[in-house]
């Protein structure tokens, strides 16, 4: 139907309302300027408006977007993902998309929204994304860390926040747990600390975070559905391939690597920036208990870390005039990567289903020329 | 005693307060160190695409994409930034071209990408053992050549160096990233100070940055100097932890960047208690 006109309608009724004060208490952030679509994707948004945001997607896209509350975090808010793909009556293959576990990297949910907007704009044209939609379904989560993000807006003091809020025990007084050090996945060997005050506390046991928790409970479902797991972070340039323990490699690493610098050459097209490809020890520093690394463990085949923009001007603080081109080319990246999932899994399987069928006609033939 | 050596080639990119100027060149001497500022060679921009042609010895390739090739490089940025930086040039690092761990490395040729960009080789000395010990580098740099910083860097010490109007200001970038036009040169000075920290401060586990200028307020000019009292932000990657220092900082376009005192500043955790909690 009209999804582009009743879209633009849409924004148009928000900002109205945001200007005439009936908006969420701190949407004047994004009201101070323009209100047009193409604008909305080049600001940082807080959560009360990628809470918003979500809920429109779902109003003008309900054919193809729903959305899923799949766990809490400690300070009890929702977790929610967005589950964007045409309807089919059989069960679909998946890709995971988190953003922002680590509450500073605010270019992360800018590009999971960015990233939705995208998909559901062009799926109705493009050949390509609209065979993508048919086949798989995308489970996006805008922010993880939901309590994190939330306190990093809270003032310019706890800006550059990293990690949960939930409290140190015993005697510790410092907040928060790295839920990337926090998966069941070597937890606790390498790259952490024990330390509650630490950037690196990995928690006192593994999954004692229930945002970790949450997203472990998800992959646990849908194992064998999952094709591909993306998780986004900032900064520093670069796509993790698994492990991020050293000494180990994953079954499939040249696989991975391949198609990492598939992918890093896609995102140098557009703007000519460099991704540096590689395991997490190798190129940045070993650690354990990643959601990477256990995706990559319960058999999920492609499991990529993206560490978006920049290389250290401006770090976690990158300005909203760079957010469009580096969620353009963090785009062009994840399509190499989800393009390669999805003809693997659907070509190779017709080629599968192909080889079968022929088979059993040469077999049918043969016994009946010998009946005969 | 051990000494781990690096030898890079690295591409770097000057950031500057204007975004209509190019390329330009140092200024005077900087504080603990005794080269002449002007010993490093700095020619024409090149336009050549030639290819880089690497003769190593047999052991100690460095990967270029790989974290010691990247830490080195880094630091081999903030020692040409204490060398080099002003208000008006800010130099960054954008790739490593190739790197070796051992003595007797060749890196031959050089190609440049623009007007804003160079070349530049390097040697790189972490000294291993006990006790601090900044590192030692070396680096020679072609590409970033002379160019007309010193007409703003001038008008902008004519207009700082009389003390009617201090100059003060906070967050910079702020949390959206944004540095107001008129905050800009305050900002570059705030990392190429940074630069002398980060540099004494690194080693083969860091890789630093600054973060933030939380805030600066500029003190009477002392000396022909322009003087400034910063707190800035630096944010460690390898233990991703934010460390707050202070530094009393001077510049002229004659003298460079000086940085005369610094003071680690110690971590905040009571800072961390919720915002609706009373400490």
């Amino acid at each position: 139907m009209m999804m582009l006109g009743l879209g633009s309608v849409g924004l148009v009724l928000l900002s109205l309302a945001v200007q005439s004060g009936h908006g969420a208490q701190d949407s004047a952030v994004w009201s101070r300027e323009e209100t047009t679509e193409r604008n909305y994707y080049t600001r940082y948004h807080n959560m009360s408006e990628i809470t918003a945001w979500m809920e429109q997607m779902k109003r003008e896209n309900p054919d193809v977007v729903s959305s899923m509350v799949y766990g809490q975090t400690y300070e009890r808010r929702n977790i929610t993902l967005l589950k964007i793909g045409l309807s089919s009556t059989g069960r679909k293959k998946a890709i995971w998309m988190d953003c922002g576990i680590h509450a500073r990297e605010w270019i992360a949910p800018a590009f999971c929204q960015y990233f939705v907007r995208e998909i559901l704009r062009t799926y109705k044209t493009d050949t390509k994304v609209n065979e993508m939609m048919k086949n798989l379904d995308f489970y996006i989560t805008p922010v993880l860390n939901v309590d994190g993000y939330i306190y990093s807006w809270h003032n310019e003091s706890t800006r550059l926040w990293r990690k949960s809020r939930s409290p140190g025990t015993g005697g510790c007084t410092c907040y928060g747990t790295d839920l990337n050090r926090n998966f069941y996945a070597n937890w606790g060997m390498v790259g952490v600390s024990t330390d509650c005050c630490n950037l690196f506390y990995c928690g006192t046991k593994a999954l004692s975070e229930s945002e970790a928790w949450a997203v472990t409970d998800m992959l646990g479902k849908m194992r064998e559905d999952i094709l591909a797991f993306l998780t986004i972070h900032s900064y520093g340039q670069q796509l993790l391939v698994p492990y991020g323990h050293p000494n180990t490699s994953a079954p499939n690493h040249d696989e991975l690597m391949e198609v990492g610098l598939g992918a890093a050459k896609a995102i140098k097209t557009v703007h000519g920036m460099d991704y540096t490809v590689g395991t997490s020890p190798d190129i940045l520093y070993p650690f354990s208990g990643s959601s990477q690394d256990f995706a990559r463990l319960i058999g999920i085949p492609l499991s990529f870390t993206f560490e978006l923009r920049d290389k250290g001007e401006h770090g976690f603080e990158l300005p909203e005039d760079q957010i469009q081109p580096t969620c353009e080319e963090a785009y062009a990246g994840a399509q190499h990567i989800i393009t390669y999932t999805h003809d693997k899994a659907f070509y190779s399987y017709a080629a599968t289903v192909r080889a079968t069928l022929w088979t059993t006609l040469l077999a049918a033939w043969v016994s009946s020329t010998i009946l005969l | 005693m051990g000494w781990t050596l690096f030898i890079l080639l690295v591409v770097l990119t000057v950031v500057h307060g204007n975004p209509t100027m190019t390329v330009r060149t140092g200024s005077g001497p900087t504080v603990g160190f005794d080269q002449h500022p002007n010993s490093v060679p700095l020619g024409e921009d090149i336009q050549t695409t030639t290819e880089v042609v690497e003769e190593v010895m047999t052991t100690g390739v460095l990967n270029p994409s790989h974290y010691p090739a990247r830490r080195a490089a880094t630091v081999v940025q903030h020692y040409l930034n204490t060398r080099y930086g002003s208000p008006y040039r800010w130099i960054f690092f954008s790739t490593v071209h190739s790197g070796s761990s051992e003595v007797g490395v060749e890196v031959e040729d050089q190609h440049t990408l623009g007007s804003v960009s160079g070349q530049c080789s390097a040697e790189l000395f972490f000294p291993e053992g006990e006790g601090q010990s900044a590192p030692q580098v070396q680096a020679s740099c072609e590409g970033l050549h002379q160019s007309n910083t010193t007409a703003q860097e001038e008008a902008f010490y004519q207009q700082h160096r009389a003390s009617n109007n201090l100059v003060s200001g906070n967050n910079i970038p702020d949390s959206y990233g944004h540095v107001e036009p008129s905050m800009k040169p305050f900002w570059q000075l705030g990392g190429v100070a940074s630069s002398f920290i980060m540099l004494r401060e690194s080693n083969e586990s860091t890789l630093y940055n600054m973060a933030q200028v939380a805030n600066f307020t500029q003190l009477e000019t002392e000396k022909d100097q322009l003087r400034f009292n910063y707190h800035v932000l630096l944010h460690e990657m390898i233990s991703q932890e934010i460390i707050h220092w202070k530094l009393l900082v001077t510049w002229s376009p004659e003298q460079g960047v000086q940085v005369l005192q610094t003071e680690l500043q110690p971590k905040c955790h009571h800072c961390e208690a919720p915002p609706n909690t009373t400490n």
